[in-house]
Order: C-alpha cells, then sequence, then structure tokens
C-alpha cells in the first residue's frame, strides 16, 4: 500500500492528540507551551500534506503564516512565564492562581 | 518507494519523539526531543516536496524555538522538579484519545479530493507569486510582520526588570 493523503492525515491526528494530552495534563508551564509547539507542527503536517496531493500553493504559505504566528507566540509565552517565575518563584501552572475565582 | 521508506521512518521519530516529550521527566531531554521531533517534521516535509518549508522548518523551530526553550528552561531553574502531570491526567488521556479515535476514523472513512498529478519542482517561487502577486496573500504577509514586531516588543517590555528604570 503506497504511502498517500490520508496516511500524513493520520500521523497528524496523532502528533494533534499527543500535544493536546501534554498540553491538558502537564503542571510546568514551560512544557505546556512546547505540547502546544508540537500541536502546531501536526497542523502544519496536514496543512502541507494537502498543499502536495491537492495541488494546490496556498497550503504552504498559510503553514508559513503558522510558523509566523507560532514564533510570536513562544516569544510571548516565554516572556510571560519567565515574568510569572521572578513574582512567583514557580512554573506549576496549578500554582498560577492569581485571576483564579 | 523511497520517498515510502523515509516516510515510515521519519513518522516513527516524529510519534516516538512527541510521546517522549509527554513521558520523559527530565525537563531539559524533554526539550531537546521536542527539537528532534521538529527535524523529523522538517524530513516529512522534503517527502511533501515543500524543499522552502522544510528550511523554513529547521530555522524557525529547530533553531529560534528550540534554543528559546531551551532558555527558558534555564531562566526558570526548575529543571530539578521534573515535568509532573497534574491531576487532569485521566480526563486529558480520555479526551485526547475519543479526539485522536474520531479523527482518524473520519480520515480513513472519507473520500478526500486528490489531483491527478500531485505537486512537483522547486516551490519557492510558487510561494513567493502565490503571497506578492496581485490577488495575493500580501495583507496577511504585511499584518504577519506587525504581528512579529508587537511580539518583540511585547517580550522586552514583559521581560525587562523594572528596577533600574
Amino acid at each position: 500500500m503506497s504511502v498517500g493523503l490520508e496516511h500524513y492525515l493520520v500521523l497528524a491526528a496523532i502528533l494533534f492528540s499527543i500535544g493536546l494530552y501534554g498540553a491538558l495534563a502537564k503542571r510546568n508551564a514551560i512544557v505546556i507551551l512546547m505540547c502546544i509547539e508540537i500541536m502546531l507542527n501536526a497542523v502544519n503536517i496536514a496543512m502541507v500534506a494537502f498543499a502536495h496531493y491537492v495541488n494546490v500553493i496556498a497550503g504552504q504559505v498559510f503553514t508559513i503564516f503558522i510558523m509566523v504566528v507560532a514564533a510570536a507566540e513562544v516569544a510571548v509565552g516565554l516572556a510571560l512565564i519567565i515574568t510569572i517565575f521572578r513574582n512567583r518563584k514557580t512554573v506549576d501552572a496549578e500554582k498560577y492562581d492569581l485571576m483564579k475565582w | 518507494m523511497g520517498q515510502q521508506v523515509a516516510f515510515w521512518i521519519l513518522a516513527l521519530l516524529c510519534v516516538g519523539a512527541a510521546l517522549a516529550v509527554v513521558y520523559v521527566r527530565d525537563i531539559f531531554r524533554v526539550a531537546l526531543f521536542m527539537v528532534l521531533c521538529f527535524l523529523a517534521v522538517a524530513g516529512l516535509y522534503v517527502t511533501l516536496n515543500a524543499d522552502f518549508l522544510a528550511a523554513a522548518q529547521i530555522l524557525v523551530y529547530v533553531g529560534a524555538i528550540g534554543v528559546l526553550i531551551i532558555f527558558g528552561i534555564m531562566l526558570t531553574r526548575e529543571s530539578k522538579r521534573g515535568s509532573p502531570t497534574g491531576k487532569l491526567r485521566p480526563a486529558a488521556m480520555l479526551v485526547a484519545f475519543l479526539f485522536m479515535a474520531t479523527m482518524i476514523a473520519v480520515i480513513v472513512g472519507s473520500e478526500w479530493y486528490v489531483a491527478s498529478e500531485p505537486s512537483s519542482g522547486a516551490t519557492t517561487t510558487q510561494i513567493a507569486q502565490s503571497i506578492f502577486d496581485k490577488d495575493g496573500f500580501i495583507l496577511a504577509f504585511e499584518i504577519a510582520a506587525a504581528l512579529l514586531l508587537a511580539a518583540v516588543i511585547g517580550a522586552v517590555v514583559l521581560t525587562r526588570d523594572k528596577k533600574d528604570k
């Protein structure tokens, strides 16, 4: 059985689910950020697979924009985590309860 | 044939590295496994005839984001506590598993439109034309540039030490 569009989409789904599990279950805020990056990468794989097999270049252009947003998100996210760490001496997401009801 | 072998190797590497990100306790190794996962994704882009994106993936994800995350780990000095899971773990596992099962069922069960000829040839020119041509993505491109500038300024403002003003 030759590798086709479905294989890449299933791979993207598996990768997204792993990232989803990590983002929901982990307590270290930096690990949560890493898992979000893995989810974004999974979406990128699906997008590039569509661009290749349907033969439209727009999928790759969207992937570039996702990369830009991911880079911006990591920069601001890490800045936030480091600022909170300075004030509260922890990166445990369950101890970030300042705005909890 | 070569593309299929490459796909299976890279797919296994990618999923294995992602699982290691979730299961390994040492947070510094977690970051290295994340970088390995990104490298495997770059390889997958090559198998999908996306040469420019593979290069961009290595530059942006492996280079910039990998180094940034490792810097974040160093600066927060919590590596000795590992990467524990919270009390949401069973629920998170259930949600992720259900999501994966649904997605795979839908993907396998659907009839996907596939062009008779998959894309071939260098993509850099095509991407540039798609962005900069008339009716292209030029507005989104400009907004992305403004977003990056705002993110850089925001990161600098957030992390600056307030004392030395």
